[in-house]
């Protein structure tokens, strides 16, 4: 989503905002599910401030080109982050995608195509 | 500003007529906004009548906002004084009538929230990609116009600016008719005719509003409109609306001489129910020979009968894009000539349609965001048409 | 040959990103000559055009093993009002001087020149190097053009929230939608979920395959058997033809 670039600014400085007023204590660190983890495909640091441009980049690849395989794919990020709780990425406040997002204030509707959940093989291989 | 412009209207009528239309828009909002937490679900739309109430209503105020400006067109491009004269409320009403039509039409979208995309990928052989350009363009245009007409310091650039509107206006409607001209899929569409046919309808439909906006100015500041200047007007509104029956009447006879044509023109002239009734009823009926009567008879003509048949022109414009738009969507494709059809997707069924609340409360909130402009429009600012009453009347 | 195609689907199988049913319906599937899956990295091959031909005599009339596998690959309902999707659907035909009756699948008909992307405003509906017609969703703004635009109804609007997101294809409300030719299936050198239905059930209506291809099996059989495109009048040169209408 092309908005998303939008929110992710409001995101950041309304994060700024409320970092720089007098209630910046009361704003604390998500505590999040990352489900499986382990290795991520990059640096998470890198991850955590690049990874929508690397998904939209390789979703466009992906899209209209044809291009597959890439490292930086939704459904990746899903397959190991998704919480063993409940096996999505979204649900609470401590689920990977969402508790970020909702603490980043930046709207993502990624989810209303993708699916939250792990990739399931189609013979019914059971989720991880 | 010296003269007695809308000190008049008392203001409590003012603010009454604004709550009123902020309602309507307000109504027009929620809808749109129920539209996209539900789904098109809630509408009466579905995936062989993909253009709804909406597209109606949109296209019937972004058609008559390009036709309004026929009478700043006359003034500053032909010179005419008389018309000149209504060139500012001309160009307010055209912004008025295109950004209700605007507003109505991305709302309908399904992802009104995306309409950015619409300008960050630009795909250059769409009309509609086309009509972003043209939209955007008559608002500037328009805009300049006034600024040249309301500023006399401006007022060399008049004639000019006046010519751009001109041009720019007729290519837009020509852009409104192209986005069903070039649609080779359904039979009511794809016809050079329809460009053409747009810009007559825009004449039309335009100088009704144009003339029922007038007649309210002119009531409520107890003026009285020149007598020579009213019959002008009718006059030629009534040409507007025979120009429009007669490639109409010229659409349908072709269709009716190709006989791939003959079982599509059957339905909307003969067996349709709705659309044949609103064609004729509506359309040719109430909203033309009615009104040529009440403008041509001997003994009618007066500023009712007029203001009268300016609103049944703009009922006859309603139920002919109502036929045009649903009526020529509920016919169904014919993906395999001389075959008789059945699917679990409607293939070879009349679709239905029926319009829910939804659509109706966009629609008329499209309709009251250009309310709301006029009438803030006219108060703020001075639109009202001056005559000169010593000014002699110029031949025509 | 078989052995070498299947080999090959096993190693991408292997490598973890792939679908488990290709391996049970491998013997119906060498009907149908296959390009290798694209290794990753690699883009659709323009010198590739995928394309149908529907055998209308070998279709059962109420049979809809394609529609059914359709629905289910995608995540689609399967429920039939005005305002679902259906993005392949049976036509029951019958000629209307001789009676004949007729029974054939509709869906895109991946046009060469198709009408739906040429009138998009943001170029969301597109053609892709192998000349499949796709819609980016991302993109999407539904203004519903396309369907306007499309001679085969080929296209459905998402009228409502889609909480199903089993099926392999994202969906999502607000955006229109149609047969992607199962492009994330021949992108891994599977065949769509309808060709390898109508095998399954043991007809031989649908062959899939790379008309650009003249070894192709599909190929070949266009150039023995007399096919029409349907809307041919209109010159969309549509990747799907027809035998039997």
């Amino acid at each position: 989503m092309r908005m998303q670039s939008g929110w992710t600014l409001i995101g950041r400085m309304a994060l700024l905002l409320a970092l720089a007023g007098p209630l910046a204590a009361a704003v604390s660190e998500p505590v999040l599910d990352i489900g499986q983890g382990g290795k991520c495909v990059d640096d998470p640091r890198f991850m955590r401030l690049n990874h929508m441009k690397l998904m939209r980049h390789q979703r466009d690849e992906t899209v209209h080109q044809g291009i597959r395989g890439g490292k930086y794919s939704l459904a990746g990020c899903v397959d190991c982050h998704a919480s063993k709780k409940n096996h999505s990425v979204l649900g609470t406040d401590q689920n990977f995608c969402q508790g970020c997002h909702v603490y980043a204030a930046v709207k993502i509707d990624c989810f209303e195509c993708h699916s939250s959940e792990p990739r399931r093989a189609l013979a019914g291989e059971p989720l991880k | 500003m010296h003269h007695k412009t809308f000190a008049q209207i008392e203001i409590r009528y003012f603010y009454l007529l604004l709550v009123l239309g902020l309602v309507v828009v307000l109504g027009g909002l929620l809808a749109a906004q129920q539209m996209e937490a539900h789904g098109h679900v809630i509408s009466g739309m579905n995936n062989q009548v993909v253009w709804g109430l909406p597209h109606v209503f949109a296209i019937f105020m972004i058609v008559s906002a390009s036709g309004v400006l026929n009478v700043a067109s006359v003034g500053s491009v032909f010179g005419r004084h008389v018309y000149k004269a209504r060139a500012p409320l001309a160009g307010l009403l055209s912004l008025a009538l295109l950004a209700g039509g605007l507003m109505v039409l991305m709302l309908d979208l399904g992802r009104p929230d995306r309409v950015i995309v619409a300008a960050t990928n630009y795909n250059p052989t769409s009309v509609f990609a086309w009509n972003v350009l043209l939209y955007s363009g008559l608002f500037a245009t328009v805009g300049l116009y006034l600024w040249t007409l309301m500023d006399r310091t401006m007022g060399g650039w008049s004639k000019p600016a006046g010519f751009l509107v001109f041009i720019w206006r007729i290519i837009l409607t020509t852009g409104t008719g192209l986005i069903f001209a070039f649609l080779v899929a359904r039979q009511a569409y794809a016809s050079a005719l329809l460009p053409p046919l747009f810009i007559i309808m825009s004449f039309a439909w335009g100088l009704a509003i144009f003339l029922i906006v007038q007649f309210a100015m002119f009531s409520w500041n107890e003026l009285q409109l020149n007598p020579a200047i009213q019959k002008r007007l009718k006059n030629l509104l009534g040409l507007f609306v025979v120009s429009v029956l007669y490639l109409v009447a010229t659409y349908h006879l072709t269709n009716l001489y190709f006989s791939r044509q003959v079982a599509f023109e059957r339905f909307i002239l003969a067996h349709g129910g709705l659309y044949t009734a609103l064609f004729w009823g509506g359309y040719v009926v109430l909203g033309s020979i009615v009104p040529l009567l009440l403008i041509f008879m001997p003994g009618l003509g007066q500023a009712r009968c007029v203001l009268l048949a300016s609103l049944l022109v703009l009922v006859g414009a309603f139920s002919l894009l109502y036929v045009f738009i649903i009526g020529g969507q509920a016919f169904p494709l014919l993906i395999v000539p001389g075959y008789t059809v059945h699917s679990s997707f409607g293939d070879g069924q009349l679709a239905s349609y029926a319009p829910t609340v939804f659509e109706w409360a966009l629609g008329a909130g499209g309709l009251g965001v250009a309310f709301v402009t006029v009438t803030v429009g006219v108060r703020i600012l001075n639109f009202l048409p001056h005559d000169d009453p010593r000014q002699p009347m110029e031949g025509n | 040959m078989s052995c070498d195609h299947d080999q090959q689907r096993r190693q991408f199988l292997a490598r973890g990103a792939a679908l488990t049913a290709a391996v049970s319906i491998a013997p119906g599937l060498m009907l149908y000559d296959f390009a290798r899956a694209r290794p990753p990295g690699e883009a659709a091959n323009p010198a590739v055009r995928w394309g149908m031909l529907i055998d209308t005599t070998q279709c059962e009339s109420g049979c809809d093993a394609c529609v059914s596998a359709c629905n289910k690959e995608n995540g689609l309902s399967g429920r039939t009002l005005p305002t679902d999707s259906q993005w392949i659907r049976k036509l029951e035909l019958q000629q209307e001087d001789t009676g004949r009756k007729i029974s054939m699948p509709m869906m895109c008909q991946h046009c060469a020149e198709p009408p739906c992307v040429d009138v998009c405003p943001t170029g969301a509906s597109f053609k892709r190097a192998d000349g499949i017609v796709l819609v980016d969703k991302h993109r999407c703004i539904g203004c519903r053009y396309c369907m306007m635009a499309c001679p085969y109804k080929a296209r459905s609007f998402v009228h409502e929230p889609v909480t199903d997101h089993s099926g392999a294809t994202p969906r999502g409300q607000g955006t229109v939608e149609s047969c992607t030719l199962c492009v994330h299936r021949v992108d891994q050198g599977v065949a769509p979920a309808c060709v390898e239905a109508c095998a399954r059930e043991g007809h031989q209506a649908i062959l899939f395959g790379n008309l650009n291809d003249p070894n192709s099996a599909i190929a070949q059989r266009i150039r023995s058997v007399a096919s029409v495109k349907l809307r041919a009048d209109l010159n969309l040169d549509p990747g799907i033809s027809f035998v039997g209408i």
